[in-house]
């Protein structure tokens, strides 16, 4: 079964790039290694990172069908900043996987706890038979 | 003299793949290597023999390709080795001499598939690997059915041989005792090659691999290794009679035709009779297990020529001994739907409630959607659409959410509230 594992960054304390060069560099570290352990247990479907959200652009069809875009979208507390999709055995292991995200670590080596979001992933008609 | 390669022949080399796995294993003693190297040797011939044409001795040509891979690495192996250790020894009184077309063991095949659906292995990992060792299919054929990439499919077919090998396994048959202890997984493992060939082959993934019709090859070649095995013959009969009806299960947009909707002329008449004349030969053999009765089950669907011809009571019956053979909460589920076909809905309504007490299926979208069935059934409007609309949030199945949700809507269309 496929899952997607949602890492959701808090806006106001993303400031990822101000972090001591350490920190910042046992992060990355921790994210490439996350995804090696993903390719080497035989469950790794893709993984991708997003820019950050000063990049992000709203976007709306306008009467004239033609794209109206806004700037990024202050109210928002959140912003999705990757994801990962595994194809797991159970839905446990890929709340494990999860939890293992959201314990990346941050500033000082200390876990980040972020919240992440795992949702299955559709598929197509279910089996008839039991 | 070659032949040429024909629409036959693909199939010919899977046939061959376990055989020629079999002895290089045999002769190797070394199962992980082998089966990589058979890899490539079925790589070389998918490359060369459309080309070429056939080799007179396709088995033998295998066996030799994959040989000298070997071969060429045990040599390799041991001049590091030798580097190392600063021994000089004759490498080729080490490799053995390939014999073409010798030592061949028609139980290779039986061995390899126990081997695969190990119990040591996960059902991913041994599905992956007994499609590629007993199945004769390349990582990238397995990867693209599965939809995952191919690098990931190799991560977990290696894995699968590293557990194989961890667990000590020796390749021999295993006794009779232990193939049929074992031979529960080994069938487990088939039946879910099947499901997933079944439940995702439609229209927009036509470039995939037919799962179903491997697994219908493969438990084909197991009931020819086990001939007196009634649960193999029930196997093989459950998967034909389901097979039939898939021209008939989707629409033109995909989109899912309930089995008392479905089109029956468009049901495959051959592999029904096939299917019945297998369950009819499994059930005289006297032991029923838990592949004949669902077979059997499917064959009196497959046997009606309309909906309405349905033998419900049959239906009931069978399920009522498939929960004493194999209970589970699906089982009760389907049960519950029989009885409400034979003694109206209210009878299956209240046979679901001791699921809802059971918990295992109490947030599992199948109880909604029979629960909402049956509430139409019986006339409770508004307690069906709920239903309907509680299974399509639950649901993992595009095709299934969206057949719920037109449900939900058409009933609201007609009885609004």
């Amino acid at each position: 079964m496929k899952y997607i594992i949602m890492m959701n960054t808090m806006r106001a304390g993303h400031g990822i790039p101000e972090w001591p060069q350490k920190d910042l560099q046992a992060h990355i570290a921790f994210m490439i290694g996350l995804n090696k352990e993903l390719r080497q247990s035989g469950e790794f479907i893709s993984a991708e990172g997003l820019s950050f959200p000063e990049q992000a652009k709203l976007v709306r069809a306008g009467k004239d069908g033609l794209p109206v875009t806004d700037g990024v979208f202050p109210e928002s507390k959140e912003f999705l900043a990757g994801y990962w999709i595994v194809d797991v055995d159970s839905p446990e292991r890929a709340y494990a996987i999860a939890a293992k995200v959201s314990a990346a670590p941050g500033p000082g080596g200390k876990p980040l706890n972020m919240p992440i979001e795992v949702r299955p992933i559709m598929s197509g008609p279910p089996p008839e038979m039991l | 003299m070659t032949k040429s390669w024909d629409a036959t022949s693909e199939h010919l080399l899977r046939e061959l793949a376990p055989q020629v796995l079999g002895a290089v294993a045999r002769r190797f003693r070394d199962f992980s290597a082998a089966e990589d190297a058979v890899q490539e040797a079925m790589i070389a011939a998918f490359t060369q023999w459309p080309e070429g044409g056939i080799p007179d001795h396709p088995r033998g040509w295998l066996i030799q390709v994959a040989s000298r891979r070997l071969t060429d690495q045990v040599r390799s192996e041991i001049a590091r080795r030798e580097r190392e250790t600063a021994v000089a020894r004759e490498t080729d009184t080490v490799v053995p001499a390939v014999e073409i077309e010798a030592d061949m063991d028609p139980d290779d095949t039986l061995i390899l598939l126990f081997m695969c659906c190990h119990a040591a292995l996960t059902s991913s990992s041994a599905i992956a690997l007994t499609l590629r060792a007993v199945g004769g299919l390349t990582t990238v054929e397995i990867a693209n059915a599965f939809l995952v990439p191919e690098a990931t499919m190799a991560q977990r077919i290696s894995r699968a041989k590293q557990n194989i090998k961890a667990s000590g396994v020796p390749f021999r048959l295993p006794s009779s005792q232990e193939r049929s202890e074992r031979l529960p997984a080994v069938l487990h493992v088939l039946y879910l090659i099947f499901n997933e060939g079944y439940a995702s082959s439609t229209g927009a993934h036509l470039q995939r691999l037919d799962l179903a019709r491997e697994a219908i090859r493969l438990t084909r070649s197991a009931k020819g290794l086990l001939p007196d095995d009634s649960e193999v013959m029930g196997l093989l009969a459950l998967m034909l009679l389901t097979n039939a009806r898939r021209a008939a299960r989707t629409g033109p947009d995909e989109e899912l035709i309930p089995l008392d909707k479905q089109d029956r002329t468009l049901w495959c008449q051959a592999e029904i009779s096939e299917g019945v004349e297998l369950l009819t030969a499994a059930l005289s053999k006297g032991s029923v297990g838990l592949y004949q009765l669902q077979a059997a089950i499917a064959a009196v669907h497959d046997e009606a020529a309309h909906a309405e011809d349905t033998d419900w009571p049959q239906i009931l019956a069978l399920y009522e001994l498939l929960k004493h053979v194999a209970p589970s909460p699906m089982v009760t589920l389907n049960h519950a739907i029989a009885a409400a076909m034979v003694h109206g809905p209210s009878k299956g309504l209240e046979l679901l409630r001791a699921l809802d007490e059971d918990g295992r299926l109490a947030s599992h979208y199948r109880l909604d959607a029979v629960r909402a069935h049956l509430l139409e059934m019986v006339g409770d409007y508004q307690s069906s659409i709920k239903h309907y609309r509680i299974a399509a949030s639950r649901t993992t199945s595009i095709p299934e959410q969206n057949y719920l949700m037109t449900q939900a809507a058409r009933i609201a269309e007609r009885e609004p509230s």
